[in-house]
């Protein structure tokens, strides 16, 4: 635990956004974890791009399930919504919570533990339903709280801290989401903000479930010579697929695809995601072209970048025909018809 | 500072004095009367517009110590057989006696006046500067066993020379107050030069002054000829200004405490004429002055006529060296002004150095003490035979202060607090006698908040870049932006890419050496830096650390001890 909590002194110049918030004002509690893990940056990264998008903080919910990186919602935009569920079990509530209110900004932070062992089934139905929801899988390779064991995201050969390596197959959270049809497919580095703020603003965005796995090294567990989710192990083996941009509304709006291995892909809200360093026939948005580029680099290479799009599939409230507007502001009668009315419809199934 | 600050926090207030007693022989003189060249470099004012006062917790100290004789530099009861006369008791040869005694020297000051001090005594008003608070500092200095002759002026440098002393040290000050030649200034009695009117004021030749007053000049000579006036019996006086506000030579905080005693500060007006009517002064004729934008070029609007009973001439001062004859081997420049070493104050006769006003002409009491200690190495070389450009190097010390895991030997923490308000002494009451002191100093609830105020800027992030691992959780910890790791490049075009841009161009941008994992750099903006060590708790390779920085300043005799020293005996 550090000494102090942040101190309040600000940089002079500090910038304010158009609602005249400082990025100070996006931050959350003082971080317990560990000092150096991959997830405070990530915290940092979500906090820059709430910032830039001018995100109003009360029209956010974050939740999460268990594990560290279920404890650092607390760590971002004191000013939101926030909930911290049962293990595994955080895509449950985001999908109730979205049912009742559609307009909020729903930011899900997972980690490998979460998502792909005890939640995985969770995980799984929430991209099957296409929730509207930015779902961060905080990605390292570790079960930190437990003191180090394997994950179901470690890689076969990869060294615990006393030097066994892992023989399980690990699940691939990216080619797990692709073959299941999600909407948003990103991967990308906590040392890499460079790349990773654009991909959370474009997740933020996106009408529709974005999942944004992120290597997070683990400093305590799993940052040593062996390991496939160290710092070093990281850096070395990235593979950029792509560099998103993502352009605001009333921005230029783009060629859909031009030829020098550039292309953009409008959002539902009018923004704009334009994808740079495209490898030749990269499409982001052709689900096979995507899976056979991953299939084809090296087995080590960790593939980053905003990998495949679909802005315009159905979500939720469109699959079910739900209320366009948000359950929180119909009338209490309108939800609630009454006895009689539950009298009548049961009468109909007799 | 910050060290003796952190004293002053932890209640230590002698130790606190001695430590700033160090470089500064004088704490509770300047902790009223000082200039402040200090608190314009104060970090903290970058961040909340107002710096540490580090000058009233200066007087906290001194005011608040205890005995400190046995903490003194011990005498040696024998001379070194070298003989040092130091002409004027001011603040410069106080210093150099403060400097040689413990050396074993016979020191010897000729003062003109009954008693020591110079201007400290002259021009500083009893009612900022009580007489015990300078008896007491310049009593340390004398009770080291210097023989001071007062009442005695050097009419003659020439006579002293024949008296063999190893070393001549001229601490004469810049004694005479600038004239003001206009059509009447000869025609009464009435019209005064501002420092000799606070001489007279000092020593009791002067009780009373006319009830309109008109002081000429705006610098903080005039903030004391206005003051004494208002106590001295003027009810209408008024400071006239030649340009406006924002160009004037006074200390804005000696301003502000004019004005709150009722005292009229007029802009944009030219002293024209003096009216005086059969040998009796009626007032003054002015130009009104329009300025243009930068205050550099002025028209004359009209003419006024403002009544006064005295006039006061507070222009500035110059130096004057009648008595030192011109065939010593001592050069003078067509001003008058002696030509005097800037580093070793030597004159152009070995032997025969130069310091305080006397040296360069006015400045203030904190630079001849400054000039003080460095002709004593200059003399103490002199006399030992060593060149006295051999001047000993400073040093310095870099220590950790980390105790343990997030835990330093300092309080880390920033505290918002507000620079605290000086508390003055009733209007009604400060009027009541010539030495009553208006500033009260402050209380210990003051004290304490200020304190907490220093960023410790002693302390610093000291970076080791083959352990980082380029996580990034300095950068994302750290509350004022100071931090970035990112590509090398030219310093003005990397100022430009930072996490906060370096636009303080007088603070150097430190960049690290390219960082083990991708080559990139650490670099660190130093501007704002509030010394939190976060960086360094956050950091899980200790890449980071904090480390007090000590100067070690040398002193006559002392080459490589001086603050460091005692103050690690201090907290020993």
């Amino acid at each position: 635990m550090p000494s102090i909590a942040k101190p309040i002194a600000t940089h002079p110049t500090l910038q304010r956004n158009a609602l005249g918030l400082t990025i100070r004002d996006y931050e959350g509690s003082m971080s317990t974890l560990c000092a150096g893990c991959g997830h405070d940056s990530i915290t940092a990264a979500i906090i820059r791009a709430l910032w830039e998008l001018d995100t109003q903080p009360h029209m956010v919910a974050k939740l999460s399930g268990i594990g560290c990186s279920s404890k650092t919602p607390t760590y971002f935009l004191s000013g939101a919504h926030g909930f911290n569920s049962a293990h595994g079990r955080m895509p449950a509530i985001v999908t109730g919570a979205g049912a009742a209110d559609r307009d909020l900004l729903y930011i899900g932070v997972s980690g490998d533990g979460d998502s792909l062992s005890i939640g995985l089934g969770q995980m799984c139905h929430a991209i099957r339903r296409n929730i509207r929801m930015a779902y961060i899988l905080e990605n390292n390779g570790v079960y930190g709280l437990t003191k180090g064991q394997f994950s179901a995201s470690s890689d076969i050969g990869s060294k615990s801290k006393r030097g066994e390596p892992n023989r399980m197959a690990p699940i691939d959270p990216v080619r797990l989401a692709l073959s299941l049809g999600a909407t948003f497919i990103a991967r990308s580095f906590s040392g890499d903000k460079e790349q990773l703020v654009p991909i959370l603003k474009a997740a933020f965005t996106h009408r529709g479930f974005a999942l944004v796995d992120v290597v997070s090294p683990c400093v305590t567990f799993n940052d040593h010579e062996g390991s496939t989710k160290s710092y070093k192990h990281t850096r070395k083996n990235t593979l950029r697929a792509t560099q998103a941009d993502w352009v605001p509304p009333q921005s230029e709006i783009l060629a859909q695809i031009s030829k020098s291995g550039t292309t953009s892909v409008a959002m539902h809200d009018g923004s704009v995601v334009h994808f740079s360093t495209v490898p030749k026939d990269y499409d982001p948005t052709d689900r096979r072209k995507v899976a056979a580029y991953l299939d084809d680099q090296p087995a080590n290479a960790v593939v980053t970048g905003l990998l495949y799009i679909d802005p315009n599939a159905p979500d939720m409230h469109e699959l079910g025909q739900s209320s366009p507007t948000p359950l929180r502001d119909l009338a209490y009668e309108k939800l609630c018809p009454g006895s009689a009315e539950l009298e009548r419809m049961q009468e109909e199934f007799r | 500072m910050p060290q003796y600050i952190r004293l002053i926090a932890q209640g230590k207030y002698t130790d606190a004095y001695m430590v700033n007693r160090e470089s500064n022989v004088f704490p509770a003189i300047l902790g009223r009367t000082c200039d402040r060249p200090c608190e314009p470099a104060c970090r903290r004012g970058r961040l909340d517009g107002a710096p540490v006062a580090i000058c009233r917790l200066k007087r906290v100290a001194a005011d608040l110590k205890g005995d400190i004789s046995h903490l003194l530099p011990k005498i040696p009861t024998e001379s070194n057989g070298k003989r040092v006369a130091l002409i004027g008791a001011g603040p410069s040869s106080l210093t150099v006696a403060n400097d040689l005694r413990p050396l074993g020297y016979e020191v010897t000051i000729f003062e003109k006046q009954n008693k020591p001090g110079g201007l400290m005594r002259s021009n500083i008003p009893s009612f900022r500067l009580p007489e015990k608070v300078l008896d007491d500092e310049v009593g340390t200095i004398l009770d080291m066993g210097v023989d001071i002759r007062y009442n005695s002026p050097v009419s003659s440098l020439q006579g002293l020379l024949n008296d063999k002393y190893d070393a001549v040290f001229v601490g004469t000050g810049a004694p005479r107050g600038k004239e003001l030649d206009l059509p009447g200034r000869k025609d009464t009695d009435r019209i005064h030069i501002g420092i000799d009117w606070l001489e007279s004021v000092a020593f009791g030749h002067i009780d009373k002054i006319g009830e309109r007053v008109l002081i000429i000049g705006v610098g903080n000579t005039a903030m004391d000829c206005c003051r004494s006036s208002r106590r001295l019996g003027g009810k209408d006086i008024k400071v006239m200004a030649r340009r406006p506000r924002g160009y004037f030579k006074a200390s804005p905080w000696e301003l502000d405490d004019a004005e709150e005693e009722g005292i009229d500060i007029v802009i944009n007006h030219a002293p024209k004429r003096f009216v005086v009517e059969n040998g009796v002064l009626k007032g003054m004729e002015f130009e009104r002055l329009e300025w243009d934008a930068e205050a550099k070029k002025s028209r004359v609007i009209d003419e006024v006529f403002l009544p006064a009973d005295d006039v006061i001439l507070a222009i500035g001062q110059e130096n004057a060296f009648p008595w030192i004859e011109r065939d010593l081997g001592i050069e003078f420049d067509k001003w008058g002004m002696p030509t005097v070493d800037k580093a070793t104050f030597q004159s152009t006769r070995p032997g025969v150095f130069f310091g305080g006003d006397a040296a360069w002409g006015p400045k203030n009491i904190i630079w001849a003490v400054a000039h003080g200690h460095q002709a004593a190495i200059s003399i103490h070389n002199h006399c030992q035979g060593v060149p006295v450009t051999d001047r000993p190097k400073q040093g310095s010390n870099l220590v950790s202060q980390k105790m343990g895991i997030s835990e330093w030997s300092y309080h880390n923490d920033y505290n918002p607090s507000k620079r605290q308000k000086m508390q003055h002494v009733e209007l009604t009451k400060r009027f009541q006698q010539l030495n009553i002191e208006v500033e009260l100093g402050f209380d210990p609830e003051q004290t304490a908040r200020e304190v907490q105020r220093c960023l410790n800027c002693d302390i610093e992030t000291v970076f080791v870049e083959k352990r980082c691992i380029e996580c990034d959780a300095c950068v994302d910890i750290c509350p004022v932006q100071c931090l970035t790791i990112t590509r090398d490049g030219e310093e003005s075009e990397l100022r430009t890419r930072l996490s906060a841009p370096a636009t303080n161009l007088e603070q150097a941008i430190y960049a690290s050496n390219p960082l083990p994992q991708t080559g990139r750099a650490m670099v660190k903006d130093e501007d704002v830096c509030v010394h939190c060590g976060l960086c360094a708790e956050r950091c899980p390779t200790a890449a980071w650390d904090m480390q007090k920085f000590d100067l070690l300043i040398p002193y006559a005799g002392a080459p490589n001890s001086g603050v460091s020293c005692t103050t690690s005996s201090v907290l020993a």
